[in-house]
């Protein structure tokens, strides 16, 4: 076929059909944004942020010390639920999430090539949604990788008695709630952050105030608290943390609500500001000058 | 369909940014062919083709493309390519890379987006460097990879910001001999240049841009004639210099004829060359006169320019 039939061809097929071309070409923007995100030198700390843990309680495997009693199991139980609740949900996420999303738009106009995602026949909305599907990509790959090193070291060096906890007792189920909890954690932070990009110059400011938002919104009336992350993820995690001690002040006291609709409430916050980043996006002008 | 569905558009457009003005009240209509947009540094060239192309919104003002606008991405990037002078591009990209995934968002499979990338870096000269990372590549082939992604699609409307410049002589030949071709075949093809020679010589009309204020447009023979402030200068090389200098010198609008220092030419200024073509004629066919060469000496963008903006031009 000759070249002018060949863009005549495909321009008739996008037309008939836009909801294929949308998906196609949000196909094409995560495999582009994965491949340029992922294995990125720039990234090297959020690897490292998601891989903390791991190395900690690694060392502890090969120089702590070691029992199976039914205690120790039950607390290293505690310690993991501190190290996910606490480090990777409230800290480790928060961060990569700030450094991930917000490099999607605001990292390429500080490279200076956001005008080639500009110049090409793709809806601003097929953009925003593309590059968000492979930042929540990347930050799930990334953590979900963490959880289950984490999950595997911390009961593995038990033998069969960890086996029996894991396989036969309440640990595959917190595993999988744990995956869950990460996999929305990076969808609702993703999302947010994602918005702030396009919203502020610098994100890290407003990123500085999410994060105290997130910290102090169990002191606020239950619909209040409904505008925080944590507030669903809170309901979902399968081990209750005890409230006092220092650490108080990273735990969140929140209002029950059951996991179904916390899951839901997550995806609605999620969707709300994506849909909040869609309308973001038409603001955006390419000039390289004031960034 | 209508004219304007042929055309490029600018209907009283403004953009300033903050305070600072970018462009103001710009309006014309381009029709297919070769259009420069020549003015100094800061006047406001880029401006106007980020607004063409969407990369940037007027303050007040409509554009229309071929009857779209940038708000109808889909349709508008399918028939508009562009080559801007941003010198960047994604980190790690290889040139065939550079190319072909663009290919893909516009709907192409993975096959016939390698055709069409096969096709545009053969086009713009790049086939045996497309493997390389763009970061390797010099000035020119970066300005050639841009050219290549630009016309990778078949556009209907082609922006170049700054298309010649890094170029060496062999590689702007063959640009140029390039924006000629997508001309004849139908193509609107916009250039900013500060090179005024290579613009004169390829365009078919001009947009001449100073401090934000499109100051003329049009052909360029008819931009010419419409500054009528400066006289017209016209050599005729001819047989019987000092001779055909005092026929001239009666003629009212005649304001100055020059001998030129070989003695076998004339350099005419005057404020209405259609009377002194006439003359000229009547001379010759008198017999009193052999004339050899006759040639508007000032109807080139150069001079406009400088009659116009009051300046070399400079490097834009």
């Amino acid at each position: 076929m000759s070249t002018p039939g060949l863009v005549a061809r495909v321009q008739k097929w996008s037309a008939e059909q836009p909801w294929r071309l949308y998906a196609s070409q949000i196909s094409v923007l995560v495999r582009g944004e994965v491949r340029r995100s992922l294995f990125s030198r720039r990234r090297i700390w959020v690897y490292l942020l998601a891989a903390i843990p791991v190395l900690i309680l690694l060392s502890s495997d090969l120089f702590g010390p070691r029992s199976t009693e039914a205690w120790y199991i039950e607390r290293t139980t505690q310690v993991l639920a501190g190290i996910i609740q606490l480090y990777y949900v409230r800290l480790g996420i928060f961060f990569a999430c700030m450094g991930i999303f917000t490099w999607l738009f605001r990292g390429e106009m500080v490279e200076r090539t956001l005008h080639y995602q500009f110049m090409v026949p793709v809806r601003k909305e097929v953009l925003v949604i593309g590059k968000f599907l492979a930042g929540t990509l990347i930050s799930i790959a990334l953590f979900e990788a963490a959880i289950l090193s984490c999950f595997y070291l911390a009961y593995a060096r038990f033998g069969s008695a960890g086996s029996s906890y894991v396989f036969d007792g309440p640990g595959m189920s917190q595993l999988g709630s744990y995956l869950l909890v990460t996999a929305l954690a990076c969808l609702g932070y993703g999302a947010v952050f994602l918005a702030l990009s396009l919203l502020f110059k610098n994100p890290i400011v407003p990123g500085i105030v999410l994060m105290g938002w997130e910290t102090i919104v169990p002191i606020f009336p239950g619909w209040a608290q409904r505008l925080s992350v944590t507030f669903y993820l809170k309901h979902l995690c399968p081990v209750t943390l005890p409230v006092e001690g220092p650490m108080a002040i990273f735990t969140v006291v929140a209002e029950p609500v059951a996991p179904i609709l916390a899951v839901l409430g997550l995806f609605s916050l999620a969707f709300v500001v994506l849909v909040l980043s869609c309308l973001l996006i038409h603001r955006i002008e390419i000039t390289y000058t004031v960034e | 369909m209508t004219p304007g569905d042929r055309q490029i558009v600018f209907e009283n457009v403004s953009k300033f940014y903050g305070e600072v003005l970018g462009v103001n009240r710009v309006s014309f209509a381009l029709d297919p062919g070769i259009t420069s947009l020549v003015g100094p540094n800061g006047s406001g060239k880029t401006t106007l083709m980020n607004l063409l192309t969407g990369l940037i919104k007027p303050t007040q003002g409509s554009i229309r493309v071929l009857g779209l606008t940038p708000n109808q991405p889909i349709a508008f990037f399918r028939r508009v390519g562009y080559c801007t002078q941003f010198d960047s591009f994604p980190p790690g990209t290889t040139g065939y890379d550079f190319i072909f995934w663009p290919l893909r968002l516009h709907g192409f499979g993975k096959e016939q987006a390698a055709k069409l990338t096969s096709e545009a870096l053969e086009r713009a000269g790049m086939s045996q460097f497309a493997r390389r990372k763009v970061a390797g590549y010099s000035k020119g082939m970066r300005q050639r990879m841009r050219l290549a992604q630009a016309i990778a699609h078949h556009p209907s409307v082609l922006v170049l910001d700054e298309p010649l410049n890094g170029l060496d002589p062999m590689a702007r030949a063959e640009s140029i001999a390039l924006f000629q071709e997508l001309a004849r075949q139908g193509m609107h093809v916009l250039i900013s240049s500060h090179i005024l020679e290579e613009v004169d010589r390829i365009s078919d009309r001009v947009v001449l841009i100073s401090s934000g204020y499109v100051v003329a447009e049009g052909q360029i023979r008819e931009v010419r004639k419409e500054v009528r402030d400066h006289p017209l200068q016209i050599l005729v090389r001819c047989s019987n210099a000092p001779r055909l200098a005092s026929a001239a010198f009666e003629l009212d609008h005649v304001v100055e004829a020059k001998i030129l220092n070989d003695g076998r030419g004339v350099l005419i200024r005057t404020r209405d060359a259609e009377e002194f073509y006439l003359l000229l004629n009547k001379i010759v066919s008198g017999g009193l006169v052999e004339v050899d060469a006759v040639a508007p000496a000032d109807d080139d963008v150069n001079s406009i320019y400088q009659y116009l903006i009051g300046s070399t031009g400079g490097p834009s």
